[in-house]
């Protein structure tokens, strides 16, 4: 099984601009687009994902033509979400240039958005992003129980609108399903970790990779290459995106995967 | 100048794939919805975007025209689902396929490894080929796939790449050329691919 872990850096999209929050709120100015997944492109980034984060309808046109100017000069593959609500927003999105459409908040009220997509573009183009947060109330049965280091019982509950609001869902359910329902890969983003980057939610990534047959991408949470490393170490995960460690140069993407070739993990270098 | 057409199924994204062969000195490049058009151009592409029956149906009224083109010497690459359709058949759908290269599609082995095999995976070079002049062993090249092909003649597999399974990754039968991946998102080893390919319809050019 030769497959290269992939390294994703993730450009976060408001109004034509790239951003960067901090646990989802709180977004700092990072540059273009499509300048930066240039760079990123030329230091042997896997892939990249731009998530849109604009609020206005306007915004939501400006996304589709920031698409076609990547996928103009892009030759890696990259994947586009964000405000996906419906099957017209996914085709504008795909036939603009991007491979994939990541959707989220749209899977979660409309699951049959995921099938529809599936039956039209194939699996291959649908991801399923799913933000998952520790849940510490767990009297409501039917749910994945975990134990932290404080032997506190929790579970991981779907949580959508950027993490604004529970779903009830547990999150490893929730990943059996869309799976079921056609999705071809999961875009596993922990709310706990993302912004603190203290590393990926390990416990979260690891459960999820056991429970679905389809690629994961782990998100939340990368502070340092040290991150990724685990990641990969300790789950079967496929992928490994992170954002700010590229954004304010505290590393490049060649840095990152040349440390984590040296530690023994498969990148395409 | 070098004319090349894209093929359209009807099922999405041909943008990247019109971009990278642009990009890679291609002069001019047309979306055709009828291979009746061919002989106008100099090379043709198979997008590897959609689904295996629509894709035949897309196709199937105007094939007499593909034979010819192939008869003609005319540079074909078929990419992905683009390759798949032009076997017997496959396990993706229904249809026969367009039978111009004798053997099956068949799905990944599921439980045995992910699927879609979706990733970059090497490539082990195991013949002569035009589309790899310059492409050294163990190169990268980006998968996204979940079906593989089963060519009856084996020798026409020129390079392979290991999921597990052996997978097919490249298949040449003088100017028909398939590959398993995608070139147009394989980074620099893809655009030298699709140089290659270029290259090709050049001089077949009339």
């Amino acid at each position: 099984m030769t497959l290269a872990k992939r390294i994703i850096p993730c450009l976060d999209v408001d109004n034509g601009r790239v951003v960067k929050g901090v646990h989802f709120t709180e977004v700092k100015d990072a540059g273009d687009p499509v300048e930066l997944g240039k760079k990123y492109r030329e230091q042997g980034a896997d892939e990249l994902v731009f998530l849109d984060i604009t609020a206005s309808q306007q915004g939501r046109d400006t996304i589709a033509s920031i698409v076609r100017k990547v996928a103009e000069v892009i030759d890696i593959p990259f994947t586009v979400g964000g405000g996906i609500k419906k099957l017209e927003d996914a085709r504008d999105i795909l036939l603009s240039g991007a491979d994939k459409v990541s959707i989220n908040t749209a899977a979660v009220k409309s699951p049959e958005l995921i099938s529809e997509l599936m039956s039209i573009f194939g699996k291959q183009c649908i991801v399923v992003a799913i933000d998952a947060k520790r849940n510490y109330n767990v009297e409501k049965g039917n749910k994945t129980i975990f134990k932290d280091k404080d032997e506190r019982k929790f579970w991981f509950e779907v949580r959508i609108y950027g993490g604004k609001e529970g779903t009830g869902l547990d999150a490893i359910k929730w990943a059996k399903e869309v799976e079921q329902r056609g999705a071809g890969e999961i875009l596993l983003t922990s709310i706990d970790a993302d912004g603190t980057e203290n590393g990926y939610d390990i416990e979260l990534t690891k459960s999820i990779c056991k429970s679905v047959p389809v690629p994961v991408i782990a998100s939340g949470g990368c502070g340092k290459a040290l991150h990724m490393l685990d990641v990969f170490e300790k789950t079967d995960v496929d992928a490994a995106l992170a954002a700010s460690i590229f954004h304010y140069e505290k590393s490049t993407v060649d840095k990152v995967k040349k440390y984590l070739k040296r530690n023994g993990i498969k990148i395409r270098i | 100048m070098t004319k090349i057409a894209i093929f359209d199924f009807g099922a999405g994204n041909l943008f990247s794939l019109k971009s990278a062969l642009e990009r890679n000195g291609a002069e001019s490049v047309d979306i055709i919805y009828d291979l009746k058009e061919l002989t106008k151009f100099d090379g043709l592409v198979l997008p590897g975007v959609g689904n295996f029956d629509p894709a035949i149906r897309s196709i199937e009224s105007s094939a007499s025209y593909l034979d010819k083109a192939i008869d003609n010497c005319m540079p074909l690459l078929g990419v992905c689902l683009g390759m798949e359709i032009l076997f017997n058949k496959s396990e993706e759908g229904r249809l026969e396929g367009l039978k111009i290269l004798d053997g099956e599609v068949v799905m990944l082995p599921k439980g045995k490894v992910k699927i879609p095999h979706m990733g970059w995976n090497n490539l082990q070079i195991k013949g002569e080929s035009k589309l790899l002049k310059g492409v050294k062993d163990q190169s990268w090249v980006y998968f996204v796939h979940s079906y593989k092909t089963v060519p009856k003649d084996r020798k026409l597999v020129v390079a392979t790449s290991d999921y597990g399974v052996s997978i097919p990754a490249m298949i040449e039968r003088d100017n028909l050329i398939g590959v398993q991946f995608h070139p147009e998102k394989s980074g620099d080893v893809g655009a030298l691919m699709i140089k290659n390919f270029i290259g090709l319809c050049k001089k077949e050019a009339k």
